[in-house]
């Protein structure tokens, strides 16, 4: 804890040249900053966006020594490229990814220690989709109603990363975590969600909601932090004509006029004019699921199938 | 009103119209103010009110249960006030006015569909009441309600790629304004230099729902 000691100076007020930056050597395919999002203003039409998995990315920031709300990175299947300016510590959670440290290899999972000047590599994981990068002080890049989580569907935050990009870093707060111990659970090849129906399952014919919990769908190359979209088979709807819009939560599952369902995500639309059939207990297994990853639905109401 | 479970952590207010709507969306941002409510989010929308981010969604159940709004037209009157604190002209009316030039490229389509002149359809917006029904689509875009139900009209069969920011439009019952250059359906009738949605600024959008608006001619 830093309360008791004099506050140090704010990142702020530290002149440009004296504040420590990360240089984007690749980018990949897409790399964004998050942090826990921006709740509290959906009524304005503002999503939550933030991290595909908080929880990793909390576990990040923890292993660094920051509040777990502080922003990092969030990595993309194709991994990228870092070099820090000044010595410092970084960790990296989600995926089991090959990690880098210079030349040398480095653990997921787990605190590590960067030189000056070095890069620090993260690859693309051997499974899993995703990878949550922290660095001591956070990315400090100026926040946006409260958070500095890049939000792809409204374009608050700051836009996705590119080679030769400068990131502020801020002012390391605490020690990093003494870790020794680490875990990386391989990402499966089916994901299974506990799933509530409602608030529309009435929308839906009763055979529907058999085939939503009985069959199996597959995650589609078209999904992104906005939606996981699945195929599979349709659900046919009880209710014809349009819903009028209403507001959506993490993990709805919205039913378009195609019968396919979509599970949203992160940084999903506030409202929406389909009928949401159910909604996922917990959305983060999406986080890692790579396309084609089977899907299946069980629900507290009919027991686990 | 009908609750609707969504989820283990929020609760759909089913309402019977827009009225209701607002007047519960008036009344739960009024109780969540006064420390009753635990909602992170209050999304008021076409029909419905949803509460997000509750500790306890069956205790939350219980309490609307035991609640009743007042009246919409005693909760528009409350909103008014604020909404007057931030009104733009001279109106005095304690809508905020939103400055218009109706050049609109669907506006002959409207009055089409309207079976009246373009000019008829300029002052049948000029003379409307609006109230932010809600917001959604965009960040800042404001659902305005306030026209009669029969002069809805339909979006483009093929959205526009690009609207630009600042663009007045109709679809459906609705009248909106684009707080940023996105794709687009809506039948565009006019256009505003009024920014709509602001991240430094308290609250970001300029119309929020409840507030009343007036598009009256720049």
């Amino acid at each position: 804890m830093t309360g008791t000691r004099p506050a140090g100076p704010k990142s702020s007020d530290v002149p440009a040249a004296g504040r420590d930056v990360v240089a984007v050597l690749r980018a990949g395919m897409l790399t964004t900053v998050q942090d826990l999002g921006r709740p509290g203003w959906a009524h304005l039409g503002v999503p939550r966006s933030g991290a595909l998995d908080p929880g990793a990315l909390r576990l990040a920031n923890r292993l660094v020594g920051n509040p777990e709300s502080a922003a990092g990175l969030e990595i993309t299947l194709t991994g990228c490229e870092l070099r820090f300016r000044r010595a410092t510590t970084v960790a990296i959670t989600g995926a089991d990814a090959p990690v880098h440290v210079g030349e040398r290899p480095g653990d997921v999972g787990r605190p590590l220690a960067v030189p000056a000047g070095a890069a620090v590599r993260v690859g693309p994981p051997r499974t899993g989709l995703r990878s949550w990068l922290a660095v001591a002080g956070g990315i400090a890049v100026e926040p946006v109603l409260g958070s500095r989580a890049t939000d792809t569907l409204s374009g608050l935050g700051p836009p996705p990363l590119h080679d030769g990009d400068r990131l502020p870093v801020g002012a390391p707060t605490g020690p990093p975590a003494p870790v020794d111990v680490t875990v990386t659970v391989p990402a499966p090849d089916e994901v299974r969600l506990a799933l509530h129906l409602g608030p529309r399952a009435d929308w839906f014919t009763p055979p529907a909601l058999d085939l939503l919990f009985g069959t199996a769908y597959t995650l589609t190359p078209v999904s992104n932090r906005v939606g996981a979209r699945l195929s599979g088979a349709p659900l046919p709807r009880a209710v014809s004509g349009e819903l009028p819009s209403e507001g959506l939560v993490l993990g709805a599952v919205q039913v378009p006029a195609d019968g396919q369902p979509l599970v949203f995500l992160a940084d999903h639309p506030t409202t929406g004019g389909y009928p949401v059939v159910g909604v996922v207990v917990d959305v983060t297994p999406l986080a890692q699921a790579r396309p084609g990853t089977t899907v299946r639905f069980y629900g507290p109401q009919r027991g686990s199938r | 009103m009908r609750i609707r479970p969504v989820g283990a952590h929020a609760l759909l207010l089913d309402c019977s119209d827009a009225d209701q709507v607002e007047a519960w969306r008036a009344e739960l941002w009024r109780r969540r103010k006064e420390g009753h409510l635990d909602a992170v989010e209050i999304i008021p929308a076409a029909r419905t009110v949803l509460l997000d981010g509750l500790t306890d969604a069956a205790h939350t159940a219980a309490l609307l249960g035991t609640w009743n709004p007042p009246p919409s037209t005693a909760a528009t009157s409350t909103d008014t006030a604020s909404a007057s604190t931030t009104s733009t002209g001279s109106g005095g009316t304690g809508a905020v006015e939103v400055p218009v030039r109706y050049d609109g490229t669907d506006l002959p389509t409207v009055a089409g569909f309207w079976d009246v002149a373009v000019p008829t359809v300029v002052r049948r917006l000029i003379a409307t009441e609006f109230r932010v029904a809600f917001c959604g689509f965009a960040p800042g875009f404001a659902y305005l309600t306030g026209l009669p139900a029969g002069l809805a009209v339909p979006r483009l069969p093929t959205p526009r790629p690009r609207v630009p920011a600042g663009s007045v439009a109709l679809a459906g019952p609705y009248a909106g304004i684009y707080p940023t250059a996105s794709p687009g359906g809506w039948l565009l009738v006019g256009h505003t230099d009024l920014p709509l949605f602001d991240v430094h600024a308290d609250p970001p959008a300029r119309l929020t729902p409840g507030t009343l608006v007036r598009l009256v001619p720049a």
